[in-house]
Order: structure tokens, then C-alpha cells, then sequence
């Protein structure tokens, strides 16, 4: 298993911030293309709902966020779970159904949750985690925990009546939640311009008396500071806000999308504002790293990527016996 | 024991207050629980006892109540939501049924939902069709979750206790019609738990079990009494957990009575008491029947407005006895 290495704060405050942003949204990017290639083989069922191209948002999100601050993730969620420090064998493994998975092999994809940094779990169900979230916040608040909570989901999650009934009740209470709106412009096949009536998602925020913010999320930068902003104000008492990540994905939604509703044009026209891209050029410029060693990175990320699948690959397959034992907690005597 | 008389409104709402005195992670939300005391008065005096931070109210969003209250177990609170009439739970389903009872199976174990759904169930106060429905077999149907129907205020107050206690969703379904009557039986005091999964033989009896649940357990309960005049005896078992389901003590009576009836509240089709009768058949218990089992259940219509047709929509006391009388007289 790959050893937790967690370097938050913001991405350009040192060259070892900067090297920790880039590894992680290299292992984000590598980690979907193994996971792409292992269903291409055959070697991995169900389904999958890839993130390539939205790598931004998770690492600068999750880079603001301390190690007891709390996600909720989505069915797009792997991002998520890495960014937050997510042992990568135990992903891939899930995705195999083994038993070293972290969920056994009972979620798969869409259900990774891991306690130790405070992931409460990717939700296959669109909005099902946002008012989850704002319990947590509750919880947060109740026991003077000190803590945030971090709610993501995407441009879709913005139309079910979850958002709107979390979104008010976090701030009728002030809590410390922030709406993170990956919008990466379709709900599987519907545009946010069939979806929405409105020009900037983050507009939704004012109906609920609370900032709402459109920041660029292919821009990792970007990202952490509209966080940090927001963490600093959920922790001061000033309740949720809203960040709309603008943002895209490149793959289909699923396995089964053909990409009838959107043109290869498109599709090249945001792969060339590729956050990973984006931010190596960053780096570059500002002397923080050199090509050299940021290809070290890139390859440091794909090994960790490879290690994970190698082990993964050779656990053993979750087991059917402890099935039935396992949908209750005990309960303790 | 005290020989203390409570309502069911009374002995839940002492349960809630134990409870809250017991654990500082326990609290109440929900619709209306605050200073208004709740839709029905179940948390009463609670808010002014307890505060607004634990005893809160909330708006009116079945969805975000429930998901609320899902967010925080899984971060260390222990909370008890009032939905404030059973019906509404529909539009709270997801957070029930796709998140709160799957999270500790589907996502491995390491989180767990250590929360109770409390709620008004049942028809009798002329609500009409949105407000009197007998909804346990949507729950029951739903690996997680378990499932609580207390038939008197000392069972509801033990079994509410264990459901707090319990590191799992517990839907607890209150029915109206019990929450003023006075129950038979003292409420014992102090913080005595009662087991979820363990059937109550109500009273005893050799002609024939009866297998009720809610408030058809006193409806039987007044059925049998008029049938003991008449010397027939009635074996009477309230499941008090439909799940799970404590099924021994129903194979017990029977293998001694040979005859049963079963008795909810709810539509009969689909229903839970075919549960019952369907593990009762698989079972070496089979065998003892000397009788067809007869089934009482609503009818499947929605509840309807006026009394005399809300009435005739579910078994009352006069159809048990009927039924039990029949069983016992035509199959010797």
C-alpha cells in the first residue's frame, strides 16, 4: 500500500507545494486511463464514470482542506478520493472486486469511502450527497469540531430538489459547508444551456442568501484560493458557499455514451486547456520545477498508478460468504 | 416495577429524554418538534428542556431532515428524526432506502448510520388518503434498515431506547390512534432497554394465535377478550420488530394452537403479515395447522375521508372476533 503523503496549502507557495499539486493531478489523470485501459481489457465489469480533463478541481479543492475536513464525493468521484488521500491499491482493488477493496468489493466505482481522510463516500445516486454533507457540517458545528465540509457534485446535482433543501437548511444554520459544482457542461447527455436558464450556475447561491462564485476549474490555482476563501469563512462562522468550477470532461459519462451530443471540436477545443497542462506550464515559467523534473513526477504518478494495479491484479476476490453478516453493524453488548 | 400509566406520546417522549441525558451525540430534528412540541405533542416540553440545539426544528424538507440526520451519524451524533407523518418519508425515500440503509454494507463497513426515524403512521383520525397510510413493508422490504411497530407505551418506551442504542437505521412507525390511549401495562421507569428482534406473547391462549401488529394488537387484544366469555382462548403475539423478524415464538404458539390468524393494518397484498404466514409454511410448524390461516388486513384501497368508510377500509375489533370465532369453530 502507498503511504498517505498529504502537503496541503496553496500550490504555488513553494516549489514542494507546486511538485505535490502536480503529482497528485498526475495521479488523478493516470489512475482514469488505468482504470479506462483495465475495462478496455475486459478486466474490470459494471461501469465507469471517468474524470480525465477535471483534475483541477478535486487536487485544488482537497489541497485547502485539512486531513479531519470532510468530502462528500459523486458518481465521477475517483478524483476526489485521490485528492483527499486515497490509497490507490485499495481503488483499483474495489474496481476488481477484491476483498482488499475498500469496500470488499460491495461498491465498486461508485461507492468508495475512506474514513481515515474523512471521505464519507462517492454517491450513485446524482445529489445524494449534498444533504449527507450538510448533516456532517451539523455534526461539525454540534460538537465544536472545527471542521469543514466539502460537498462535491456536478452541474446535474444542481437541479434535484437535494441541492435545494441542503443548501438552505446549511444556511438557515450557518454551517461550514462549501458547494463545490463541478460543472462540467452536461448532465450525461443534457447541456447546462437545456438544463439551466441561467448564465452562471453560482447564481443559485443568492436565492439561498449565501456567495455564490464562477471561478475557472481547469485551473487548480484558481481552485484552492475560491476554497481557501470559503473554508476561512465556513470557519469563521459565516456559513456555505457555492463555487461553481467551470470545467470538462473528456470522456463520455459512462461506458455506453457515444458522444452524440457534442462535437469532437468541442471536445479538442477544452482538451487544449487541459488543467494538467496548464499548470506545467505554470511551474515551468515561474522556475518551479524544471521539464525534467516534472517528467519525473508524471512517471513517479504512473508507477504509483502500476504498483496499485500490480497488487490489486493479484489480491484475492471478495468473498460471498460474508455477505448476509455484513448489512447491519453488530451491535455492541 | 412502578404501576405508572403513560400514553405511547408520553413514554416516547421520556424514552428521548433518557436517551438525551444518557448520550450528548443524541438529538432530535424535525418539522415542528421545537416549541410547538411536535404535530402530535410526542417531544412536548422537550425543547425547553433540552434547548434548540437538541431538540431542532427544522423547515419543511423531508429530504434534507433525513439527510441531515444521515451526515451526522456518520460524523459522531447519534440523531432521532420526526418525520411528521409516515407518509411523507416518501419524499425523504432516497436518503432512507439508497443511502442511510446501504452506506454500511456498500461502502465496506468502516461508516455506520446510528439513527432513528420516528414517525406517525396509520389511519383513524380522518386524514384521508396522504395521511393514514401503513407504509412497514416499504421499509421491511429494504436490506438495513429495521423496523419497529410498538403496540403499547412500555414497549415503545424499552424498544425506542435499544433503537437509539442500535448502530444501525432503525425506523420506528408510531401509530396515532395508540399515542393517547393508555396501555394495559405500567411503563417501567429508569432506562430499562428492550430488545429489537424479540416477539411478545401478549396473552396466552389454546385455540388459536394471533399474529397483529400496531394498533391491531389491541384491536385483537378486545377481540379475544369478548372470545374468552365464550370460552375460547386466544394466544396473542405482537412482533414489535417486523424486521427483524423473531419468528419462534409464532412456531411455539402455533405448534400448541394449531390455528392462525394474522392481522395488520396495511393492505393485504404484498403485505407484511405474509411474511409471516409464508415462513410459518416453510416451517416444521406447517405441520400443526389443523386450519386454513386466515389473513385480516386493509383493504387495497388509499385510505378514504369519511368515518364510516375510513373504518371500513381496515379490520376492526368486530372482523377479529368474527375471523378468530370462525377458525376455531369450523376446523376441529
Amino acid at each position: 500500500m502507498t503511504t498517505l503523503e498529504l502537503l496541503t496549502g496553496h500550490p504555488l507557495s513553494s516549489p514542494e507545494h507546486a511538485k505535490y499539486a502536480y503529482l497528485y493531478m498526475n495521479r488523478i489523470r493516470k489512475f482514469e486511463e488505468a482504470v479506462e485501459d483495465l475495462f478496455g481489457r475486459g478486466m474490470m465489469h459494471g461501469t465507469m464514470h471517468l474524470s480525465i480533463g477535471q483534475e483541477a478541481s478535486p487536487t485544488g479543492v482537497c489541497l485547502a482542506l485539512n486531513i479531519d475536513d470532510q468530502i462528500t464525493s459523486t458518481h465521477r468521484g475517483h478524483g476526489h478520493c485521490i485528492a483527499k488521500g486515497a490509497d490507490l491499491t485499495r481503488m483499483i482493488a474495489e474496481l476488481l472486486g477484491k476483498e482488499i477493496g475498500y469496500c470488499g468489493g460491495r461498491g465498486g466505482s461508485m461507492h468508495i469511502a475512506d474514513v481515515e481522510t474523512g471521505n464519507l463516500g462517492a454517491n450513485g445516486v446524482v445529489g445524494g450527497g449534498i444533504p449527507i454533507a450538510v448533516g456532517a457540517a451539523l455534526a461539525s458545528k454540534m460538537m465544536a469540531k472545527g471542521t469543514v465540509v466539502v460537498s462535491f457534485f456536478g452541474d446535474g446535482a444542481l437541479n434535484e430538489g437535494a441541492f435545494h433543501e441542503a443548501a438552505n437548511m446549511a444556511a438557515i444554520w450557518k454551517l461550514p459547508v462549501i458547494f463545490v459544482c463541478e460543472n462540467n457542461k452536461y448532465g450525461m447527455s443534457s447541456s447546462t444551456a437545456k438544463a439551466f436558464a441561467l448564465e452562471k450556475l453560482s447564481d443559485r447561491a443568492l436565492g439561498y442568501g449565501f456567495p455564490g462564485i464562477t471561478i475557472d476549474g481547469n485551473d487548480v490555482v484558481a481552485v484552492y484560493e475560491a476554497t481557501e476563501a470559503a473554508v476561512r469563512r465556513a470557519k469563521e462562522g459565516g456559513g456555505p458557499t457555492l463555487i461553481e468550477a467551470q470545467t470538462y470532461r473528456w470522456k463520455g459519462h459512462s461506458r455506453s455514451d457515444k458522444n452524440l451530443y457534442r462535437t469532437k471540436e468541442e471536445i479538442d477545443e477544452w482538451k487544449a486547456v487541459d488543467p494538467i497542462l496548464r499548470f506545467k506550464n505554470v511551474l515551468l515559467e515561474r522556475n518551479f520545477a524544471t521539464a525534467e523534473e516534472l517528467a519525473e513526477i508524471e512517471k513517479r504518478a504512473t508507477d504509483q498508478v502500476i504498483e496499485a494495479v500490480n497488487v490489486a491484479v493479484k489480491a484475492t476476490p471478495a468473498d460471498p460468504a460474508g455477505l448476509i453478516d455484513a448489512v447491519f453493524k453488530k451491535v455492541s453488548a | 416495577m412502578s404501576d405508572r400509566m403513560l400514553t405511547m406520546a408520553e413514554a416516547v417522549r421520556e424514552a428521548m429524554a433518557i436517551a438525551m441525558e444518557e448520550r450528548p451525540e443524541v438529538f432530535l430534528l424535525g418539522e415542528d418538534v421545537g416549541i410547538y412540541g411536535g404535530a402530535f405533542g410526542v417531544s412536548g416540553d422537550l425543547y425547553h428542556r433540552f434547548g434548540s440545539d437538541r431538540v431542532l426544528d427544522t423547515p419543511i424538507s423531508e429530504l434534507g431532515i433525513v439527510g441531515a440526520a444521515v451526515g451526522a451519524a456518520l460524523s459522531g451524533m447519534r440523531p432521532i428524526v420526526e418525520i411528521q407523518f409516515s407518509d411523507f418519508t416518501a419524499q425523504a425515500m432516497d436518503q432512507i432506502a439508497n443511502q442511510a440503509a446501504k452506506i454500511h454494507f456498500m461502502l465496506g463497513g468502516a461508516l455506520h448510520v446510528p439513527m432513528v426515524l420516528r414517525t406517525p403512521s396509520g389511519s383513524g383520525t380522518g386524514a384521508a388518503a396522504q395521511h393514514s397510510q401503513s407504509l412497514e413493508t416499504w421499509f421491511a422490504n429494504v436490506p438495513g434498515l429495521k423496523v419497529v411497530m410498538p403496540s403499547n407505551p412500555d414497549d415503545a418506551k424499552g424498544l425506542l431506547l435499544s433503537a437509539i442504542d442500535d448502530p444501525n437505521p432503525v425506523i420506528f412507525l408510531e401509530h396515532k390512534l395508540l399515542y393517547k390511549l393508555p396501555g394495559r401495562d405500567a411503563v417501567a421507569e429508569g432506562s430499562s432497554r428492550i430488545p429489537l428482534g424479540v416477539s411478545k406473547v401478549v396473552r396466552t391462549g389454546k385455540d388459536l394465535t394471533i399474529v397483529a401488529t400496531g394498533v391491531m394488537v389491541n384491536k385483537s387484544f378486545e377481540a379475544a377478550a369478548r372470545l374468552e366469555a365464550e370460552g375460547i382462548t386466544v394466544e396473542l403475539i405482537d412482533p414489535r420488530t417486523i424486521s427483524p423478524l423473531d419468528m419462534n415464538p409464532i412456531y411455539e404458539s402455533v405448534d400448541k394452537t394449531g390455528r392462525l390468524l394474522v392481522v395488520q393494518e396495511a393492505p393485504a397484498h404484498a403485505g407484511f403479515i405474509n411474511e409471516v404466514v409464508t415462513q410459518l409454511v416453510g416451517s416444521p410448524s406447517f405441520g400443526s395447522l389443523i386450519a386454513p390461516v386466515k389473513r385480516l388486513a386493509g383493504l387495497n384501497i388509499p385510505i378514504p375521508y369519511a368515518p364510516q368508510l375510513e373504518r371500513s377500509a381496515v379490520p376492526q375489533i368486530d372482523d377479529i372476533e368474527i375471523a378468530a370465532r370462525d377458525l376455531v369453530k369450523s376446523w376441529k
